[in-house]
């Protein structure tokens, strides 16, 4: 029983090191002087508008990414297509890109003079839509493949064999086996797209109350040294990604509780 | 009877459209980021006086040169303002802003400041002049003069510091070389260098007297001397050549270098471009201050320094390590 | 039987549709989203000394090694932790599972923060590292925590005990059951969360420009050094290092799918 421990005790020491200190050490911030002042940091016009761009950005890109992650992780695990494998790995690029260098493609492709420019692509909701679906796309895909190749096609095949349609088949089989890392995609793709700030930065134009999303916000009132602002915007997109895995938790089905 | 009403509505609804129309006048300011605060305060008085009475304007704050790129990229813009010349003069480049954009009596300037050394508490290193800064064990702070372009102030304040110290310009290349021997953090803004040194790291950084005082007005634990030396920041604001209401615009301008607007950018930190409104604050003069021209003017100076392959700080960059 | 038999060409006739719809669509959208952007980079791309510069090539090395390191020390923490997480039980264990995805919702200039405050000059556990190559791998540490984490967590969830129950009957240790029986089930998703964090680090850096310092040769990453160009008016040779670094991580990446296919050879 002391393998439990002790691998409980390395993993909550390193937690407690990188996780919980900085989680604490935000709210700390936040809430030293009081809870009014942070209320009152993430209430004004422009906090307000900023949370509900970063809610657009988050309810167009999530599902997108999701959709796409469902699908891509069924066409590289079951489909077999030639480049698979160039195809798997493409999709975890975005994330190798750093945000300044994404912003700065995107613009070279939609700004003045880019190859798709002058449809108010950047500068304007849809670019910053664009650049969030860009940094947040590999995680649901990442997440689904593994317990896609993991479960096998044996069930899958069964339910053919029985005379099931494609759809009947991911719905009835495929699907149960994938909810929970789906689930974890969703969480991982929505905290990603909360938290993106450099790629978002480049392309929004950061108009005053129009563009400007949350991070962006952060960043201005750290500019300004507002601190219990930056702070307690912070602390908002972490409640709304904590508020996103207990919603995804709490989907579960009872037969599935461990 | 149905002429007689659509004439009525027509006549009753004109006067209607035509002072929205004028009310419609919405001008873009894009600016970089310290001054935010500052035009919070200026675009409600410019609004109250007469030019400024229909006007409404969206803004954008930003890192200066991200927003010199943004504009450059289609980003829309009637007036921009920056920290430093270059940043528009990419715009003149690309037909963005009319080349006579300094021909005015302020030279295109609208704000000035002063290269500064923000020091410990009691200043216990006692850094006064650029000569002290290569003291053994001195460690220094400055942003990355690449990543920031305003970090370009600081080199040319050190090396026209060297040159005010009587050294050739050789010499005051080395200069900065040692200099930057002592550098143990680029960070990659101003501000995060604020943030920096305010964590605890080098003995001294190189700061604008504006974010300064900003960072005290704030309640920021900052102290910093001006060396004699130093050079006198100067910064930009033009209208663009694309912008759809230039008399507005330049209006808006021409507010600016009023009293009234120039002592609210006093109270920001600034130093103001007109005399007289500086009363009860404290903007020392320095007798050795010098301006870009002395060391050879944002062109030459940018080639020289700041070409990322041949500029003598990519050299000094370059050979720091390897 | 030869019912089943008989039946089997019409279900195949049916599902004909969805692999070409899976893969079509799923190509069309990776096409919009990334390889267009990264097609206007690469034809941007102008001025490969940007890259092969000896300032540019240090950069290139920290980063990549901080990256290998982060990944790998990821695939074990990241492990331990979803195993604590879904087959331990201890009191506030939803609190800390729910905690696991914030350093990927926090802006990365809280993170740095936040960071620089803990473990730098006023450290309150006196604990100072920043400024140095270990700060560059705290942040990436810090930043890629959710990813093993996460794509462990759901394999786990899946698993059935049976087989480890079976090991434990037959007298296995526990090392060995986790060894022989439950690493083989979770290897591929330790990969792939170690592809994500790997990707991740390379293209960090809000997190890492603060508290690294970004001293040329000795703490600066590659995204700063490409942000340097960028600021500097060099875009064609931003937009170059920055095909170098895709076509590198593009490299590992394979690798590390080459890696799964080899440990998973078994099972085909």
């Amino acid at each position: 029983m002391t393998g439990r421990y002790v691998v409980r005790t390395a993993a909550l020491g390193y937690l407690a090191v990188l996780l919980a200190a900085p989680v604490g050490y935000v709210f700390w911030r936040t809430f030293r002087h009081g809870f009014w002042p942070a209320w009152h940091a993430v209430t004004t016009p422009d906090a307000v508008h900023a949370l509900k761009v970063t809610l657009i950005l988050v309810a167009i890109a999530v599902p997108a990414n999701t959709i796409f992650g469902v699908l891509a992780a069924l066409a590289i695990v079951r489909h077999r297509f030639p480049g698979a494998g160039v195809f798997n790995a493409v999709v975890d690029l975005p994330l190798a890109l750093s945000p300044v260098v994404v912003g700065l493609a995107l613009l070279l492709l939609f700004g003045r003079g880019g190859w798709l420019g002058g449809h108010h692509v950047v500068f304007a909701l849809p670019g910053m839509v664009l650049a969030t679906m860009f940094v947040s796309l590999p995680f649901v895909v990442r997440e689904v493949v593994p317990v896609l190749r993991e479960i096998g096609t044996e069930q899958e095949q069964a339910a053919a064999t029985l005379g099931a349609s494609t759809l009947q088949t991911f719905r009835r089989v495929t699907w149960p086996a994938i909810r929970w890392a789906t689930a974890y995609g969703v969480v991982l793709t929505t905290a990603r797209a909360l938290g993106e700030f450099g790629a978002v930065s480049v392309v929004s134009g950061r108009l005053a109350g129009q563009t400007e999303s949350l991070t962006l916000y952060v960043q201005d009132r750290y500019q300004a040294f507002d601190e219990v602002g930056a702070y307690a915007s912070a602390v908002v997109l972490a409640l709304i990604a904590v508020t996103t895995l207990i919603l995804m938790t709490a989907l579960k089905p009872k037969e599935e509780t461990r | 009877m149905r002429r007689i009403s659509l004439t009525l509505i027509l006549a009753l609804a004109f006067p209607a459209l035509a002072a929205g129309a004028a009310r419609d006048t919405k001008l873009s300011l894009v600016a970089y980021s310290t001054p935010r605060e500052a035009y919070g305060q200026l675009i409600p008085a410019f609004q109250k006086t007469a030019a400024g009475k229909d006007v409404s304007f969206s803004q954008s704050f930003g890192a200066s040169g991200e927003q010199s790129r943004a504009v450059a990229s289609g980003l829309d813009a009637d007036i921009v303002a920056f920290s430093l010349a270059p940043d528009i003069s990419s715009l003149v480049q690309k037909k963005l802003v009319p080349q006579n954009w300094v021909k005015d009596k302020w030279h295109g300037m609208v704000t000035r400041s002063v290269v500064v050394f923000v020091v410990r508490d009691g200043n216990p290193k006692k850094l006064k002049t650029w000569s002290d800064l290569l003291k053994p064990g001195i460690q220094i702070v400055t942003p990355n003069p690449f990543t920031s372009g305003g970090a370009r102030w600081n080199v040319m304040a050190a090396y026209g510091g060297a040159l005010r110290a009587g050294k050739t310009p050789k010499q005051a290349e080395t200069y900065l070389a040692q200099m930057w021997k002592h550098v143990v953090a680029q960070p990659a803004s101003a501000r995060e260098g604020l943030q920096t040194f305010l964590a605890g790291r080098g003995d001294v950084f190189l700061a604008y007297e504006n974010e300064a005082l900003f960072a005290q007005k704030k309640g920021q634990p900052v102290q910093f001397v001006i060396p004699k030396a130093t050079i006198l920041i100067e910064n930009p604001i033009a209208v663009t050549s694309t912008s759809k209401h230039k008399p507005q615009a330049q209006a808006f301008l021409k507010y600016l270098r009023t009293a009234p607007a120039q002592r609210i950018f006093a109270e920001n930190g600034y130093r103001p471009v007109v005399k007289g409104v500086t009363q009860g604050l404290s903007f020392p003069n320095r007798p050795q201050l010098f301006t870009i021209k002395y060391v050879g003017g944002w062109t030459k100076v940018e080639k020289r320094f700041f070409d990322p392959r041949t500029g003598v700080m990519a050299k000094i960059q370059a050979s720091s390590g390897g | 039987m030869a019912a089943s038999a008989e039946a089997l060409p019409a279900p195949k006739a049916r599902r004909s549709a969805a692999p070409g719809l899976a893969v079509g669509l799923s190509t069309l959208y990776l096409s919009v989203i990334v390889l267009l952007p990264l097609a206007a980079l690469v034809w941007r791309a102008h001025g490969w000394d940007a890259i092969t510069s000896s300032q540019a090539t240090s950069a290139l090395k920290l980063t990549i090694v901080a990256s290998l390191a982060v990944a790998l020390i990821n695939a074990v923490a990241g492990t331990a932790i979803a195993w604590t997480l879904v087959r331990d039980r201890f009191f506030g264990q939803s609190v800390v599972n729910a905690l696991v995805d914030l350093p990927f919702a926090l802006p990365t200039i809280v993170a740095g923060l936040t960071l620089l405050a803990l473990y730098g000059p006023k450290s309150p556990a006196g604990v100072d590292v920043a400024f140095t190559r270990w700060a560059i791998l705290l942040a990436l540490l810090f930043v890629t925590l959710p990813f093993v984490v996460r794509t462990v967590q759901p394999v786990l969830l899946e698993l059935d005990t049976a087989m480890e129950d079976a090991a434990a009957s037959l007298g296995a240790s526990r090392a060995a059951t986790f060894r022989r029986v439950i690493l083989p089930n979770i290897f591929p998703a330790i990969l792939s969360g170690v592809a994500l964090a790997f990707a991740r680090a390379v293209g960090e850096f809000g997190a890492v420009v603060l508290i690294s310092g970004n001293l040329p040769f000795k703490t600066e990453v590659v995204s700063v050094y490409v942000f340097g160009r960028i600021e500097s008016g060099d875009v064609g040779g931003a937009a170059a290092a920055s095909v170098v670094i895709l076509a590198l991580s593009f490299g590992v990446l394979i690798a590390i799918g080459g890696v799964r296919r080899w440990a998973t050879r078994h099972d085909r």
